[in-house]
C-alpha cells in the first residue's frame, strides 16, 4: 500500500472516532439522536481528504501518520469546543478550515523546496520580534486576564505569538546551521546574533507577562542549540541562566511568586487574604480558583470518565463552574469526559506526533532539515507538557494553547503551517535516502 | 546530530510521560480526596445526575424527583409531595443546602453508592448504557393517616407526637409542630423564619419529637416508680402520708395546685401516688433513693445516649440531666436534687421519642425494642438491599416491675388524671406531665401512653405526645392528642 494510501486509511479510523465523539456531544446538546450533527462531521471530513489530496499532490511520500494525528487531535477540540459551546464549536471549525487552507498554501508553495526558507533566516528572525511587539502596539492591543497577547484586526482577535514560534524556529533552524561548527567550537563571539533575537524576544515575552511562551521559546531554544552542537555545555549553561533568571524573576514579577504559590500550595486550611477581591478567603476561592477547579474537573472523570456530553461543566443553574475551559484548560474537560483512559490517549497521540517528527529529523539529510524538523517536533513537546503540566500540577500553571485541541484561531492556524513544514521535511527526506 | 536528536526524543517522550503519571495520580489516587473537598462544586451538580431512590411510606410518595435538563445533561431535582407532613423524618435535599434528615442519613443508598454487591453491579451495568444512575427506594413505617391526625391535632400548638409499636419498635408517627415544607429548601429557605406558630421563635426545622429536649414533669415518675420498685425497698403497696407538700432543704415543696390551693391526700399508696401523681410522695421516695439509682434506672431506658433510629446522629438528642448544653451524669448523689428529680424537675431533660420508649417497654413487660424508621431498602430492580428486623435492646425493668406499673398507668386512664384518653374495648396506660415554669401559660404538658386490645395481648401502640407553653394540665390538653393518634392507629374501637 503507498504511503499516502495508508494516510488515507488512518485518515478514515479517526473519521470513525470523531463521529462518535462529536456525535455524543450533538446528542447530548440537541438532546435528541438524529442525523442532523453528520453534516457537521461531513464537512469537517471533507476538508481533511481535501488536505489529504493536496499531500498527494505536493508531498506523495511524506510520513503518513502525521496528517491523521493532527486531525484526531482537531476532531477532539472541535468536539470539546462544541460540547462546551456550539458557537465556540462552529467558529473553530472555521479556523481548522483556514489552517488546512494555509497547510495546504504551504505545501503547495514551498512543494519544490522549502530549504529556501533557510536564506530569509534573519528575516524570520526580525519578524519574529515585530510580531510579539505587536500586541504592545498602542490601539492594536488588547489586555485579556492580564496579558498582552491579543491584536485587535477590525472585529478579529489574533495572536501573534503563535506566528512568530514558527518564525523563531525558522530562524534557529537556519542560523544554527550555518554556525554550529564554530559554536561547536565554543566560540563565542559567534552567538551575538543569536543572543540579540533571542534576548529580545525574551524580554518582550517577560514585558508582556507571557511566561509559558517565555519558557517554551526558551526550552526549544536549548533544545536546538544542543542538537546542533552536541555540546552538553550549552544546555548546562543555559539552564544555569534559566534558574537564575528565574530567581530574579521571582522576585522581581509578583505574577512569578504567585504562579509559584499557587503551584505549591494551591490550597489553605484558613482564610487568607485574597488580592483579588481585597477579602479574606481560602486560596483555592481565590488566587488558585482555576487550578483547583480544573483539577476537580480531572478528578471527577476517574478512570472510564463521565462520556462526552455527561461532563458537569456548570452549576444547576447553567453558570460555568471551570473558567478558560476551551483553551488553557482544555484538557480537563477531555480528561473529565473520557476520563485516564482518554486523557493517557490524548498524551499518547502527542507522544506519537513528536516521535514521528523526530524521526523526520532523524532520517533528513542536511542540517537545516533536520533542525527544522527538531524545532518542530520538540516544541509541540515542550508546548503539550507545559500546558498539560500546569493544568495537571506537575509545573506552575502558564496559560498557552493545547496544539490542535484549545480554542483559538492562530493557534490553529501556526499548528497548521508547521504541520506542512513537517511534512515537506519529511517527503524530501525520504525521496533522498531511498534514491540513493 | 543523530544522536542528539534521539536524546531530545527521549526527553520529550519523558516529559509527556509524566503526564500521563500525573493524570493517573488525579484520577485514581488523589480522586477521593478531591471528591470529598468543601469547594468542590462538580461534586455538588454531579450528584442531581443521579435519580435518587424515591422515599415512600404505606405506598404513598414522600419524596420524587423530577427531571430537567441542564446545559446538555439530564438531572433530578428532589420533590416532596406531601409537603410539611413528614418534613423532618425525610428532610430534604438540595444542591444550595446540607442535606436533613433520611435524605442525609441514607444519602449513600438514595444515590446507590453504599457498597452492596447488587447496588454496585445495577449501577455498574446502568453507567455502562449510558442510563442514569438510579438510587435505591428506601420504605417508612410511618402511618400517614396518623401523621395527618397528630399534626392536625397539634394545629398551631408546639409540640411533638410519636408513636410507635411497642412489639417491634417499627415507628408510626414522628410529628413535630411547627413543619416546614421542604419544597422550599432550595429556593425560598427564608420562608421557614416566617413560619409562624403559638411558640416564638416558631423554629419549625427543628425535629421536636426527636431533637427537642423538654423538662419531663411528672411523666418521669414513672421512671421513678421503676427505680423505686426495682430497688426493692419499695413496693406498690408501700404506704406514705402526704401533708401536700415534701420538706427538700428545709423549704416545702408543693404538690400541684389548682385554684383550692396545693392537694393534700394524706395517708396513700404508692399505687394511688402514681395515678393521681403526687410530688410530695416521690419527692421522699427520691431522697430514700439518692439520685444516682433513679438516673441508672433512666440509663436502663436509654436515657444518656440518643435512641437509635435511622435520621441523623445530629437530628437526635440524648435525654437526661443537661448542664451547660450537655449530658451531664452526676459521680456524687449529693450533686444532684434527689426529691425534685424524682417527680421530674432538676434539670431532667427530655425527648418525646425516649418518653414514647418508656411507655412502649413498660407496656411490653420491660423489654425494649429498638425503634425504627425504615422498613426496607429497596434496589430499582426491585431487590430488597435492606429489611429492619425487629432487634431488642434488652430489658429495662422486670416483669413484676413492669406489670405492676402497667397497673398503676391503666389506673391513671381510668380513675387519675389521664381519664381523657378512655377508649372502650382497649386497654390504654398512661401517665400526664405538666413541667411548670416560673411564667403562667408556659407549662410543657405531656402524655405518654401504651394501648392495645383489651385481651391481655402485648399492646400495639405507645404514644407520646408533648405540647409547649400551654395554660391547662397535660392531661386536659396533650391526653386528647394522644386520643387521636390511638383512635387514627387502632381503628374499631368506639368512644366510650
Amino acid at each position: 500500500m503507498s504511503t499516502r494510501s495508508r494516510e488515507l486509511v488512518n485518515l478514515f479510523m479517526v473519521g470513525i472516532l470523531g463521529t462518535a465523539a462529536f456525535g455524543s456531544a450533538w446528542i447530548a446538546r440537541a438532546n435528541r439522536v438524529s442525523a442532523d450533527g453528520l453534516v457537521d462531521v461531513a464537512v469537517i471530513a471533507a476538508v481533511f481528504l481535501a488536505a489529504h489530496v493536496v499531500v498527494r499532490k505536493t508531498a506523495p511520500r511524506a510520513d503518513p501518520t502525521l496528517l491523521p494525528l493532527a486531525a484526531l487531535l482537531t476532531a477532539l477540540g472541535l468536539t470539546v469546543n462544541y460540547r462546551l459551546d456550539p458557537a465556540d464549536g462552529k467558529k473553530q471549525a472555521v479556523w481548522v478550515a483556514v489552517g488546512i487552507l494555509a497547510f495546504a498554501a504551504t505545501l503547495v508553495l514551498l512543494r519544490f523546496d522549502y530549504r529556501i526558507l533557510e536564506q530569509y533566516r534573519y528575516l524570520f528572525g526580525v519578524s519574529a520580534i515585530g510580531l510579539l511587539l505587536l500586541p504592545s502596539v498602542p490601539g492594536l492591543g488588547q489586555r485579556v486576564n492580564g496579558v498582552r497577547l491579543w491584536i485587535h484586526v477590525g472585529g478579529l482577535q489574533f495572536q501573534p505569538g503563535e506566528i512568530a514560534k514558527l518564525f523563531l524556529v525558522l530562524f534557529l533552524a537556519g542560523y544554527l546551521r550555518e554556525k554550529r561548527e564554530v559554536l561547536a567550537q565554543g566560540r563565542l563571539k559567534d552567538l551575538g546574533p543569536l543572543l540579540a533575537i533571542w534576548g529580545a524576544a525574551m524580554l518582550v515575552l517577560l514585558q508582556t507577562s507571557d511566561l509559558g511562551s517565555a519558557l517554551l521559546y526558551f526550552g526549544v531554544f536549548l533544545g536546538m542549540v544542543y542538537v546542533a552542537t552536541g555540546r552538553l555545555t550549552y544546555v548546562v549553561g543555559g539552564g544555569a541562566l534559566f534558574l537564575g533568571g528565574s530567581a530574579a524573576l521571582y522576585t522581581a514579577l509578583t505574577r512569578v511568586q504567585e504562579r509559584v504559590t499557587i503551584w505549591l500550595s494551591p490550597w489553605t486550611d484558613h482564610r487568607i487574604y485574597c488580592p483579588l477581591n481585597g477579602q479574606l478567603d481560602y486560596r483555592q476561592n481565590c488566587q488558585s480558583y482555576q487550578l483547583v477547579k480544573s483539577l476537580y474537573s480531572i478528578a471527577h472523570g476517574g478512570f472510564g470518565g463521565t462520556g462526552i456530553g455527561r461532563e458537569t461543566t456548570t452549576t444547576l443553574a447553567g453558570t460555568p463552574l471551570i473558567p478558560e475551559l476551551n483553551t488553557d484548560f482544555v484538557f480537563s474537560a477531555i480528561a473529565q469526559g473520557l476520563g485516564l483512559i482518554g486523557a493517557a490517549g490524548l498524551v499518547l497521540a502527542f507522544m506519537v506526533l513528536v516521535a514521528r517528527g523526530m524521526r523526520v529529523a532523524l532520517i533528513a539529510q542536511d542540517g537545516f532539515s533536520k533542525l527544522l524538523a527538531t524545532g518542530l517536533a520538540f516544541g509541540l513537546a515542550l508546548q503539550t507538557f507545559i500546558i498539560i503540566g500546569g493544568v495537571l500540577r506537575v509545573v506552575p500553571l502558564t496559560g498557552i494553547t493545547l496544539p490542535f485541541v484549545s480554542y483559538g484561531g492562530s493557534s490553529i492556524l501556526a499548528n497548521f503551517v508547521g504541520l506542512a513544514l513537517l511534512m515537506l521535511v519529511s517527503h524530501r527526506a525520504r525521496i533522498t535516502s531511498e534514491t540513493r | 546530530m543523530n544522536r542528539q536528536i534521539l536524546r531530545l526524543s527521549g526527553v520529550a517522550l519523558i516529559l509527556l510521560t509524566t503526564l500521563v503519571a500525573a493524570s493517573t495520580y488525579w484520577q485514581t489516587w488523589a480522586r477521593a480526596d478531591l471528591a470529598a473537598k468543601q469547594d468542590n462544586a462538580i461534586q455538588r451538580v454531579a450528584q442531581f445526575s443521579i435519580r435518587r431512590g424515591a422515599i415512600t411510606t404505606g405506598g404513598r410518595l414522600l419524596a420524587g424527583n423530577t427531571r430537567r435538563f441542564v446545559d446538555g445533561r439530564a438531572l433530578y431535582f428532589r420533590r416532596y409531595p406531601l409537603g410539611p407532613l413528614t418534613a423532618h423524618v425525610v428532610g430534604y435535599s438540595t444542591a444550595s443546602r446540607a442535606r436533613t434528615g433520611l435524605e442525609k442519613s441514607l444519602n449513600d443508598y438514595l444515590t446507590a453508592s453504599n457498597e452492596s454487591l447488587s447496588t454496585i453491579v445495577d449501577r455498574s451495568l446502568d453507567q455502562l448504557r449510558g442510563k442514569p444512575i438510579r438510587g435505591n427506594d428506601v420504605r417508612l413505617t410511618l402511618n400517614l393517616r396518623a401523621q395527618k391526625a397528630a399534626l392536625d391535632a397539634l394545629g398551631t400548638k408546639c409540640g411533638a407526637v410519636v408513636a410507635l409499636d411497642p412489639r417491634n419498635g417499627a415507628v408510626k408517627v414522628l410529628a413535630s409542630a411547627p413543619s416546614f415544607d421542604p419544597n422550599l429548601a432550595e429556593n425560598h429557605f427564608s420562608a421557614y423564619n416566617r413560619v409562624t406558630a403559638d411558640c416564638k421563635p416558631a423554629a419549625p426545622l427543628i425535629d421536636r419529637a426527636t431533637a427537642g429536649l423538654y423538662p419531663p414533669g411528672s411523666t418521669f415518675k414513672v421512671v421513678t416508680a421503676a427505680a423505686a420498685l426495682e430497688s426493692k425497698k419499695f413496693t406498690p403497696d408501700s404506704v406514705f402520708h402526704d401533708p401536700g407538700f415534701c420538706v427538700e432543704y428545709g423549704k416545702p415543696v408543693h404538690n400541684f395546685a389548682d385554684q383550692n390551693g396545693p392537694e393534700v391526700f394524706g395517708t396513700i399508696q404508692l399505687h394511688d401516688a402514681l395515678v393521681h401523681s403526687v410530688n410530695s410522695v416521690f419527692c421522699n421516695i427520691g431522697k430514700t433513693l439518692g439520685a444516682l439509682p433513679i438516673l441508672r434506672q433512666a440509663e436502663r431506658f436509654g436515657f444518656y445516649a440518643p435512641p437509635p433510629l435511622e435520621t441523623p446522629v445530629d437530628e437526635r438528642r440524648g435525654s437526661g440531666l443537661y448542664e451547660h448544653g450537655t449530658l451531664y451524669f452526676p459521680k456524687r448523689d449529693s450533686q444532684v436534687d434527689p426529691g425534685r428529680l424524682a417527680f421530674g424537675q432538676e434539670r431532667m431533660l427530655v425527648t418525646p421519642l425516649q418518653m414514647a420508649m418508656v411507655a412502649a417497654t413498660i407496656g411490653m413487660g420491660g423489654v425494649e425494642m429498638q425503634p425504627y424508621v425504615v422498613s426496607r431498602i429497596v434496589s430499582p430492580t426491585g431487590k430488597t438491599i435492606l429489611e429492619s428486623e425487629p432487634t431488642t435492646l434488652g430489658r429495662a425493668v422486670s416483669q413484676d416491675t413492669a406489670t405492676a406499673i402497667q397497673d398503676m398507668m391503666i389506673d391513671v386512664v381510668r380513675r387519675g388524671t389521664g381519664t381523657a384518653v378512655q377508649l372502650s374495648g382497649l386497654r390504654i396506660g398512661g401517665k400526664t406531665g405538666t413541667a411548670e415554669t416560673s411564667i403562667p401559660g408556659r407549662n410543657t404538658t405531656w402524655f405518654i401512653c401504651f394501648a392495645g386490645p383489651d385481651d391481655g395481648s402485648s399492646p400495639h401502640l405507645a404514644v407520646a405526645v408533648v405540647l409547649e407553653d400551654q395554660t391547662l394540665t397535660g392531661g386536659a390538653t396533650a391526653a386528647p392528642i394522644a386520643r387521636q393518634v390511638i383512635e387514627a392507629l387502632l381503628p374499631g374501637t368506639g368512644n366510650p
